[in-house]
């Protein structure tokens, strides 16, 4: 009893993008991590532990998106004790999540600093019973000004701090179609619901102080007194590198051959 | 039938815990509404991270979606603040599986493990537009029918159901479907009477509006007595039969969420005859049922293969008591050796042979913390309550633990026993200190500790304590101020003791519920219009909420609080239960109670002659245990294939 089990050693990492879709949306950081591990059991996929008398299962979270926030464009990192084939865990994992968390891609990291490779989101932002001249007035005034500070609550008390050095671009959205899947018509639903209702574009740089889609709508309140009837739809579209023109591009782009 | 969950959505950003009115469990299931003709909704009255991983609702819930035609969905107590913002917005309690309105449920089944979601029960019923009094509802309206322990005194909330089914639940609800079906088919002849009179004369379904209750000028009752014929005098506990032949659940449901329970669970066997006689668990659900070594072995398989949980529980009422418990102990360690999968078995049991058990569980991993629970303080409580651990045997298990690397004991003890006196509470301090005295010998003196946890005792209906005057909460909160004062009181201990408690006065609320009769459910009534939920918990309980709403209903009359927890009843007094059958005799009950106050003990009839209880013969069932000689069949955990 004195001697933990010894864990067989890491022989493959692979890196996960996913999807946080619709009602599951409201999934947050923890609630995804139980049921990630869960699925990595069902899935049977050959996860390395930790040492130690609790070992824990080798996996590494980037950049979770706040609970009730959708996404796109999730990632993590598992560590393996065998070689597998990264699609026949996509596949298997994709399976043993619940439908609305999808396993989008799973690549071998053949690259190292995966973290600091997603400098940036791309956020999309359904604004219900705002007229999109008033989105698009709002956003230019942010982007105006060189410093905005919001408030936000934490455990700590009301944190201050600049919202609008983060932000990259902001603009009313193209109007697209609607992104694939039940994301899309959820904001079609409450666009409908909600008519007018405008859809904001934003790239963002993730880092320090790490501003949020909740922060961003709060330099919008203080700049132009912007404020949605019901709460925002949010989805973060992508996440990685930027480039020069200020696009957020494939992070995984290093670790394919 | 439409769903709710357009309505829901935007109210959900606002509030805590969103996830947990989603749905979308793992192993859950949304049937099509217009392919059943029986569609029930099960309710767990607490909030979701209790309800989730009950396993009544969620046996219930797998045996009925597995019926044809009938359709199952879950619904739970939903927190204050989505409350507001649903009667705000019109969005009525809905299922979390398919988000549809409980309202439009054919059957609307609750599952009452303690008396404490009673409030709950009303705040669900009206968030669903149901009349609150069962002879309001019309056709359009749910049969609302309560189930679990609680179920064996409906009495308390028999204005606001429409049924109690007593006892094990599997072939209940089975045969409720069938009943329900035909009078639908039939074009539900007689109307909701009509149904509600097939099942009062079904056996086993209580349908309290179908029985007057007489009252003495003295408050006590004068008698209990069908109101029309054809219905039985009392009406029986279900008994199922046969555990293997029911593995369920055989797909847990896996929330997203967190819950109290983050382990899957397995039950191993159902009933105990300990005859500890506080314990209405014990005594209602007899006789032993085990499950077999190799039924326990393929239902934890099974339950990992469609969960992924990294943890099984191997539950019953006294785990350490299953007749091959040994045997599934070191099969199960074998099996799952080096593969990350914990077990854990939640006995209590005061003996060497459970240390052994938790040893074989944990063979690789953590050796935290033990729990056994002696109950009562000092050796004349514990043969009062059919308890029987002696001090020496105590001592020497801890000491057996903390000789095998056990770090931390938990003792669990009541207060407020029958025949209770402060010196009896304070022997609880005695025991704890030498505890740590035992654990600095067999560990020369490392860092250990012991935690005693203390409940306050509720006498329950169907135990030999019924007749038993609960001890008032004043007594009880100076009983534990005594011993809180005597722990701490003692530097060379005060360290190495933990002392856990809570305040008496919900134990005297829980009582009132417990032990009332009808005359209580105004007082229900009210304590929820006044804004009463949540009783479970400390931040929404309120007992002057309770005592106030209970001195306004009662009034001058004879009956009270008090009148209804500390008095005493007496042989002749019948009690609000009387016509509600759990099996056990009332004469021997009664004798169990004076043998009580003699210190008398009792054996467990498992290893012992039948002491007449009364349960297998009025039920016709009998003791199913071992050894079957069988062992746990290993099997070959394959990891995914290899690239």
């Amino acid at each position: 009893m004195d001697v933990p089990h010894q864990q067989e050693p890491v022989v493959q990492r692979l890196r996960l993008k996913y999807a946080k879709r619709g009602r599951l949306r409201f999934t947050s950081h923890r609630d995804f991590s139980r049921a990630f591990e869960r699925a990595l059991r069902r899935a049977k996929v050959p996860i390395a532990f930790s040492s130690g008398f609790s070992p824990h299962p080798r996996v590494s979270y980037a950049n979770a998106t706040p609970t009730g926030v959708a996404s796109e464009a999730e990632y993590l990192e598992i560590a393996l004790n065998q070689v597998v084939d990264p699609d026949a865990v996509r596949a298997s994992l994709d399976a043993a999540l619940p439908p609305g968390l999808d396993l989008i891609e799973v690549v071998e990291a053949r690259s190292s600093d995966f973290a600091s490779r997603l400098e940036a989101s791309r956020w999309q932002l359904v604004l219900p019973g705002v007229e999109p001249e008033a989105a698009a007035a709002a956003s230019a005034a942010l982007l105006a000004e060189t410093e905005v500070i919001v408030e936000r609550m934490t455990k700590d008390g009301v944190r201050r701090f600049d919202a609008r050095a983060a932000i990259c671009s902001l603009e009313l959205a193209k109007v697209q179609p609607a992104p694939p899947g039940e994301i899309g018509q959820l904001g079609a639903a409450i666009g409908q619901l909600h008519s007018p209702s405008a859809i904001l574009a934003a790239v963002v740089r993730n880092g320090s102080p790490s501003v949020r889609p909740d922060d961003l709508l709060a330099a919008l309140r203080v700049v132009a007194g912007l404020v949605p009837s019901n709460p925002p739809l949010v989805t973060r579209l992508a996440q990685g590198p930027l480039n020069a023109s200020g696009s957020v591009v494939d992070p995984f782009d290093p670790d394919r051959e | 039938m439409r769903s709710l969950w357009s309505q829901l959505e935007p109210l959900l950003p606002l509030v805590s815990k969103p996830i947990q009115y989603v749905g979308g469990e793992l192993n859950s299931s949304i049937k099509d509404w217009d392919s059943a003709d029986v569609r029930w909704a099960l309710m767990y009255p607490d909030a979701y991270e209790v309800g989730l991983p009950n396993q009544g609702v969620m046996i219930l819930y797998e045996v009925l979606n597995e019926l044809e035609g009938v359709l199952a969905e879950r619904t739970y107590a939903i927190w204050p603040d989505l409350e507001k913002l649903m009667r705000a917005n019109g969005v009525p309690q809905f299922t979390v599986d398919g988000h549809r309105n409980v309202a439009d449920f054919d059957l609307l089944g609750i599952s009452f493990s303690t008396e404490l979601g009673y409030t709950n029960m009303l705040s669900a019923l009206d968030l669903a537009n149901i009349p609150l009094q069962a002879i309001d509802r019309t056709m359009d309206h749910p049969i609302v029918i309560a189930g679990g322990h609680a179920a064996f005194n409906p009495e308390p909330i028999s204005e606001f159901i429409d049924c109690a089914v007593l006892g094990d639940g599997e072939e209940a609800v089975i045969k409720i479907t069938k009943i329900v079906r035909e009078w639908k088919l039939a074009g539900c002849p007689g109307g909701r009477e009509g149904v509600l009179e097939k099942l009062a004369t079904a056996g086993g379904i209580y349908v309290p509006r179908f029985y007057d209750v007489e009252y003495l000028a003295d408050g006590q009752i004068k008698r209990v007595a069908p109101n029309r014929v054809g219905i039985p005098l009392r009406v029986s506990k279900h008994t199922v039969m046969n555990l293997d032949e029911w593995p369920y659940p055989k797909q847990p449901l896996v929330p997203l969420a967190e819950t109290v329970h983050e382990r899957m669970s397995v039950e191993i066997f159902r009933g105990c005859t300990r005859g500890c006689r506080f314990c209405q668990a014990g005594m209602i659900t007899r006789p032993v049922r085990e499950r077999s070594i190799t039924g326990v072995a393929q239902m934890v398989q099974d339950g990992l293969d469609a969960t992924g949980f990294a943890e099984v529980g191997l539950l019953s009422l006294s785990s350490a008591d299953h007749s091959e418990i040994g045997e599934i102990a070191k099969g199960l360690a074998d099996r799952y050796e080096g593969s990350n999968v914990g077990l854990s078995l939640p006995s209590t049991r005061v003996d060497a042979f459970n240390v052994d058990l938790a040893n074989e569980l944990t063979r690789n991993g953590r050796r935290s913390g033990l729990t056994f629970a002696p109950e009562g303080g000092s050796e004349r409580m514990r043969k009062v309550i059919n308890k029987m651990v002696t001090e020496e045997d105590l001592i020497s298990t801890v000491r057996t633990a903390y000789e095998n690397g056990w770090r931390q004991v938990k003792l669990y003890f009541m207060c407020g026993l029958p025949t209770e006196e402060d010196e009896d509470v304070l022997q609880i301090a005695v025991l704890a200190k030498r505890v740590i005295d035992a654990g600095r010998q067999a560990t020369g003196g490392k860092d250990i500790r012991c935690t005693v946890s203390i409940g306050g005792f509720v006498p329950k209906p169907h135990t030999p304590f019924q007749w038993a005057a609960q001890c008032h909460h004043e007594v009880v909160d100076h009983r534990l101020k005594l011993l809180r004062a005597e722990v701490q009181g003692d530097r060379r201990y005060s360290k190495n003791i933990g002392f856990r408690y809570h305040d008496g006065k919900p134990s005297t609320i829980e009582g009132l519920l417990s032990r009332g009769d009808r005359r209580v459910g105004k007082v229900i009534l009210t304590a929820w219009q006044r804004g009463q939920r949540f009783d479970g918990w400390s931040e929404h309980f309120s007992y002057e909420r309770w005592a106030g709403a209970a001195a306004d209903v009662f009034g001058e009359s004879p009956i009270s609080l008090d009148w209804f927890t500390t008095r005493e009843r007496l042989e002749t007094e019948v009690l609000p239960w009387d016509h509600l059958d759990s099996g056990l005799d009332k004469e021997w009950l009664w004798s169990d109670w004076r043998e009580a106050l003699d210190g008398e003990e009792v054996e467990d009839c498992r290893w012992s002659p039948c002491f007449d209880c009364g349960v297998c013969p009025s039920m016709g069932t009998q003791i199913q245990i071992g050894p079957t000689g069988k062992t746990v069949p290993l099997i070959s955990i394959s990891p995914m294939a290899s690239a």
